[in-house]
């Protein structure tokens, strides 16, 4: 009795998803956008500070860069929760950043989404120059490039591995939920995203909806996951 | 050799992985639903029973001094699961839960006519109270007195910050109620729905200095640590019944219908009712819920 039950509330989620999308609910699209606009942000502020230094730290030799990247892998799995307490303390009324009024905003989730991405993406161009970097640069010497242009070089040829972890990045940030829940509140039309919204709605029982959200979650990583391929495959 | 040496140092690590696994595997980090088979062999020792209730008995610390005691008398050991209102509900009317206490009195009756529960009985009441920054900007305290009705009306009047629960849960039905009456409709920058847990709403209006609607218990037990104050209290319309229902045991074999009923005995029982009452007294030095059944 219960199995089907439960099956058939995925069904109906289904159903609702394509409802959802096409009845142009104004709340639902402010939802995706708010989603879109937050995780795009975290990502590219991501990109902007981890992709260079981990083209740095995979390149350059320095005192303690074993344990270095230990802890940078150690981050890399930080759980989200963490992140979004972390933030939450340093950015609340009694924090030290308390008066910049940032709690419960979408420049608080953006920084927590930040935090917790830019290891990832530090890390993953980190082992792909790693690999490759020394190699690519060394090439680059011997063909008379400048050490200028030998980095140009080497981000041309890292630049499938950097989009991955660009992907990576973005993928982890408009899934996490533990983070922005925290920092962001879910309040309705000012904060609220698709994972706050789906954990909420599991918590009214609501599951159906919850499902229909959960698909646009997917449908809109497909669409995004394939603009970015596109530009992997004609790189 | 030296590739030999590393091959051995992989196949440990992979050998460390697979115990690890396999261990993490056969202890009982079992699915619920073989949670409940399991039960069911054990039931000599009294077994177990899955309750689905509201956040704030959960969280104002009253199960966790009543379940023990409960244990003690019967040896049935409570699994409880604590959500808002509505998805308790749920849980019951999909059999995963085998008793329910909570407080949304005519969704209950409802629940009982549609024949997801036996009966329905009441256990206790506790109350709203409308909470706030203890510098209350509004007035509130000064102006609306006792009267619940007066201060929602201030509020929507000065656009005062209010945070909802949002989340359709019991708090959030009795709030809506309050604002239905002075014939308001909740929305606009002023008005936060926050769709969570009364404790996580709590915090917040703490943090952005809003007002909100808090059952007495949730509130107290978190005092402490937030500078807001119980602005309005002890208006009849702030008063929040507490019922106990057992779920028909028709939905699955696997609801343990005998330790829903000594669950349900118990709790109206002189004594279950003598704790209940006792509950907050030391720590609060008032009764956070007044039994009330009438058995």
């Amino acid at each position: 009795m219960i199995g089907v039950n439960q099956v058939s509330q995925m069904w109906l989620g289904l159903k609702q998803a394509l409802n959802l999308l096409f009845s142009l609910d104004q709340e639902v699209y402010k939802i995706i956008m708010l989603s879109l606009s937050v995780s795009l942000t975290a990502t590219f502020i991501s990109s902007i500070i981890g992709a260079p230094l981990g083209i740095f730290i995979g390149i350059k030799n320095f005192p303690f860069k074993r344990i270095l990247v230990r802890l940078l892998y150690t981050m890399m799995s930080i759980p989200p929760v963490i992140a979004g307490l972390v933030v939450f303390l340093i950015i609340s009324r009694k924090g030290p950043f308390g008066y910049l009024g940032l709690v419960y905003t979408p420049a608080a989730m953006i920084i927590a989404q930040s935090c917790l991405i830019t290891p990832i993406i530090m890390g993953i161009v980190y082992n792909g120059t790693k690999e490759r970097g020394s190699l690519i640069k060394a090439l680059g010497k011997t063909l008379g490039a400048s050490s200028g242009q030998a980095m140009l070089l080497l981000i041309r040829e890292l630049r499938t591995n950097i989009l991955s972890a660009v992907v990576t990045g973005y993928g982890r940030a408009v899934s996490e939920v533990g983070a922005v829940m925290i920092v962001g509140g879910n309040i309705k039309g000012h904060t609220r995203v698709m994972t706050t919204t789906i954990a909420m709605l599991q918590s009214m029982g609501d599951y159906s909806t919850a499902i229909a959200i959960g698909i646009v979650l997917l449908g809109i990583s497909f669409l995004i996951n394939s603009i970015l391929y596109h530009f992997q495959q004609g790189a | 050799m030296k590739s030999w040496r590393r091959k051995g140092r992989v196949l440990t690590l992979v050998a460390v992985f697979v115990v690890i696994a396999v261990i993490g595997c056969t202890k009982p980090a079992v699915a619920p639903g073989h949670l409940a088979e399991q039960e069911k062999s054990g039931k000599e020792a009294g077994g177990s029973l899955i309750m689905a209730t509201t956040t704030s008995t959960e969280n104002s610390g009253l199960l966790t001094f009543l379940l023990p005691k409960f244990k003690e008398d019967t040896g049935i050991d409570v699994k409880v699961v604590a959500v808002g209102t509505g998805q308790a509900l749920k849980l019951g009317e999909d059999g995963e839960a085998d008793v329910l206490l909570v407080h949304a009195k005519s969704a209950e009756e409802d629940f009982v006519k549609a024949g997801h529960g036996l009966e329905r009985f009441d256990v206790m009441y506790n109350d709203f109270v409308l909470i706030g920054p203890e510098e209350d900007p509004l007035q509130i305290k000064e102006l609306a007195g006792r009267d619940i009705a007066a201060a929602f009306q201030r509020i929507y009047e000065e656009k005062g910050k209010f945070l909802s629960r949002g989340d359709d849960s019991g708090t959030h039905k009795a709030e809506l109620k309050l604002w239905k009456e002075i014939n308001v409709e909740p929305a606009g920058d002023w008005y936060f729905s926050v769709g969570r847990g009364m404790g996580e709403v709590i915090q917040m209006s703490d943090e952005v200095r809003g007002y909100s609607l808090s059952d007495r218990a949730t509130y107290l037990s978190m005092r402490d640590k937030l500078d807001l104050d119980i602005l309005v209290e002890g208006d009849s319309k702030l008063f929040n019944q507490y019922g106990v229902i057992a779920v028909n045991p028709n939905k699955n074999d696997k609801i343990n219908k005998e330790g829903a009923q000594a669950f349900i005995e118990w709790i109206l029982s002189e004594k279950g009712q003598n704790l209940i009452a006792e509950f907050g007294k030391v720590q609060y030095g008032q009764s956070l819920f007044i039994p009330n059944a009438n058995k």
